[in-house]
């Protein structure tokens, strides 16, 4: 990128963190923040150590435990064996490497995408990453934060470092302002089921526009967490007044002179007057509905006011076939309502809404009313300090005497890889980010929702319209 | 890493979009500490009935698809999360080339690390490719690295395309961590150049 030329954020971010471009166009790209979690990182450990080589940097890294730990008392430590020896695997691994850990019983314990900006650890111009798709999360903040496999996970370690090529640039605008009872959870399930699951490959996602600008930190969080579901590595959102509040005064964020001097530069990122985009997506926030997904990828969704949609009315044979193998896979039919699904589970939680201000939505949709019969309802905070914060406000109480359960903080359900799981068959409605087919338990059916979804379906017993309970 | 240079193996098909990361290797497998021994949990829910039986309807269960190295599939293969147990579980199982319209950014990014080769081919020659793989035992696809060329049972051969860098290091089975430590000095450089213009980038050091 050449001087004078208008940049992108996006092209801001990645030119101030090459450190050599190979001839052709490969860069070694300097990272500033590595998030390193216990599934996807000890054979990254373990390469470091069969070739002798240290951790470069491990003040820039930070680990932590979220998707192994059970969401039930953690005091008499865990059961299952496998799920034992990866966290104690991590445990010995930070240990010998000095790498910073927040342990399991450390308050400030949580999901890494969640922990990370909470913590100041993620802040705006940063290039971050972690082993772990959603790492999308953190752009929300104005910094290139992408997923890596583990060998990239090696690679940042030995070298704080990564061999990547630049992403195309693409504006998402959204206009307008969000109606009552929609939320950015519903914005970002409204954008991938316009572009679609792979609308973001090979691209970075610029989000913007009005609607982008009025959410606060925790509802762009939501919005940049997904992108990935779009085939976007990484979201953004340029950074502003709400960023450099929520910034201000996070324990390892800069403080005094030295956030001053941060938030100078922090304002010249955003994307220059006339800044080219590869490709550019206009949606007008009024016209977006609370979503709920009825298929096994993101891009299957629709309004709740919506329908099942009919596969014969798709005129490609593969994508009937597959729609048909979603139907199947998930006990729905053509044409029928989606507020008529009746549901078993509901799950409130997980790195894509499970921050203070997603449980206070669930929670101001349970207040006074009951879970109804036979449905099991989880809410489970994002981070120890969310579940403290949540404590303090009084919304535990709220939620468990509505019938719903307070856990612990963790990935949890979104993925059952601890004890959190759906039974073959069982449906939930989910606060999550991937309805695959059986993310949240072999042969469970995902219906991703919003967190005030969530608990208006915990309520009915079936997935309903939130709007009907505001 | 092994080497990629030239593959004449059977090719199995797979004729489905969207294979998301936990269809190839589902979340419960990821348990592990080691890179080997997930092949046997490769597309565990479409390979196994629910009493752990083998589906007999799925390609991988099927003669001579069993010695399949080179998987066959349509868009956005590798959909999902960052698992590198997926390209583990792929090659654990033996495949060592998927051929595809279009892959997930960090799945295609992962096979590069681990001696898979990723092969981007428009949707028609895709199906084409496909119908080749039916033919059983006859179903034998060469891929040329250095030539960059898919050839068809029948002798046609196909381009595709590649980055060189990436083609470069499959080729020699070059470690890019190696690789990236010849820029030490330049690293050492960034980083100090960094810390003079933005002294409050903190340290997580308690």
């Amino acid at each position: 990128m050449g001087a004078g030329m208008q940049r992108t954020l996006f092209d801001k971010l990645w030119d101030s963190h090459v450190v050599e471009r190979l001839p052709d166009g490969t860069c070694v790209l300097y990272i500033d923040r590595h998030l390193v979690h216990e599934v996807t990182s000890p054979q990254a450990f373990e390469g470091l150590r069969l070739a002798g080589r240290p951790v470069r940097r491990p003040e820039a890294t930070i680990a932590v435990v979220d998707h192994n730990i059970p969401t039930s008392d953690r005091r008499r430590g865990i059961s299952e064996p496998e799920s034992r020896l990866q966290v104690e695997t991590l445990e010995k691994n930070v240990a010998e490497f000095g790498v910073p850990y927040f342990p399991v019983l450390d308050p400030r314990q949580g999901i890494v995408h969640i922990v990370g900006p909470e913590q100041g650890i993620s802040l705006p111009g940063m290039t971050i990453v972690c082993g772990d798709s959603h790492t999308s999360t953190h752009g929300a903040l104005g910094a290139l934060a992408f997923g890596i496999g583990t060998s990239e996970v090696e690679h940042v370690l030995a070298t704080q470092t990564l061999l990547q090529r630049p992403a195309k640039n693409m504006l998402i605008e959204v206009s307008g302002r969000l109606p009552l009872g929609v939320t950015a959870k519903d914005m970002v399930l409204a954008i991938i089921g316009r572009i679609g699951t792979a609308g973001g490959t090979g691209h970075v996602i610029e989000y913007a526009g009005e609607a982008v600008r009025a959410l606060d930190m925790a509802g762009r969080m939501t919005v940049c967490n997904m992108s990935i579901e779009a085939g976007a590595r990484a979201g953004l959102i340029a950074p502003d007044e709400t960023t450099f509040a929520y910034v201000k005064g996070r324990p390892y964020a800069p403080a005094g002179e030295a956030f001053e001097r941060a938030v100078a530069y922090w304002r010249t990122l955003p994307a220059d007057a006339g800044a080219h985009y590869d490709k550019r997506v206009h949606l007008d926030a009024a016209g977006i509905a609370p979503m709920v997904t009825w298929g096994t990828n993101p891009e299957a969704v629709v309004p709740i006011t919506g329908a099942v949609p009919d596969p014969d009315a798709e005129a490609d044979e593969t994508a009937r076939a597959q729609m048909r193998r979603m139907l199947d896979y998930m006990g729905l039919s053509a044409g029928q309502r989606m507020t008529e699904v009746p549901i078993d589970v509901v799950f409130i939680g997980s790195c894509t809404n499970g921050r203070i201000e997603d449980i206070r939505a669930a929670a101001a949709v349970a207040r006074g009313r009951r879970v109804a019969d036979g449905v099991r309802a989880l809410v489970v905070a994002g981070s120890g300090l969310v579940k403290q914060q949540a404590e303090a406000e009084g919304l535990d109480r709220v939620l468990l005497e509505a019938g719903f359960e307070w856990r612990e903080p963790g990935c949890s359900m979104c993925l059952g890889m601890n004890p959190d799981k759906l039974a073959p068959g069982q449906r939930c409605a989910s606060t999550s980010n991937r309805n695959f087919e059986g993310r949240q338990g072999p042969g469970g059916r995902t219906h991703l929702v919003s967190p005030a979804m969530a608990a208006a379906a915990a309520l009915s017993g079936r997935l309903a319209d939130v709007r009907e309970f505001v | 890493m092994d080497a990629f240079t030239t593959l004449t193996a059977i090719a199995a098909p797979l004729p489905l979009g969207n294979v998301d990361t936990d269809k190839i290797i589902p979340a419960r497998f990821l348990k592990t500490i080691k890179r080997t021994g997930l092949g046997v949990h490769l597309f565990d829910t479409l390979r196994y009935r629910a009493d752990g039986s083998e589906n007999p309807d799925f390609v991988l269960n099927q003669d001579p698809y069993r010695r399949a190295q080179i998987l066959i599939a349509f868009e956005n293969f590798g959909c999902g999360s960052s698992r590198e147990h997926a390209p583990w579980a792929l090659l654990d199982f033996g495949i060592r080339a998927v051929i595809a319209p279009d892959f997930a950014d960090i799945f295609y990014n992962n096979c590069f690390k681990n001696g898979i080769l990723p092969v981007r081919l428009p949707r028609a020659v895709c199906e084409q490719l496909m119908a080749d793989a039916r033919m059983g035992n006859n179903a034998r696809v060469t891929i040329d690295l250095a030539r960059q060329v898919v050839l068809r049972p029948n002798g046609e051969e196909i381009g595709f395309e590649i980055d060189p860098f990436r083609k470069h290091m499959l080729l020699e089975g070059l470690d890019e961590i190696g690789q990236t430590l010849q820029h030490a000095a330049r690293i050492d450089g960034f980083e100090r150049e960094r810390q003079a213009a933005q002294p409050w980038l903190p340290s997580l050091h308690a």
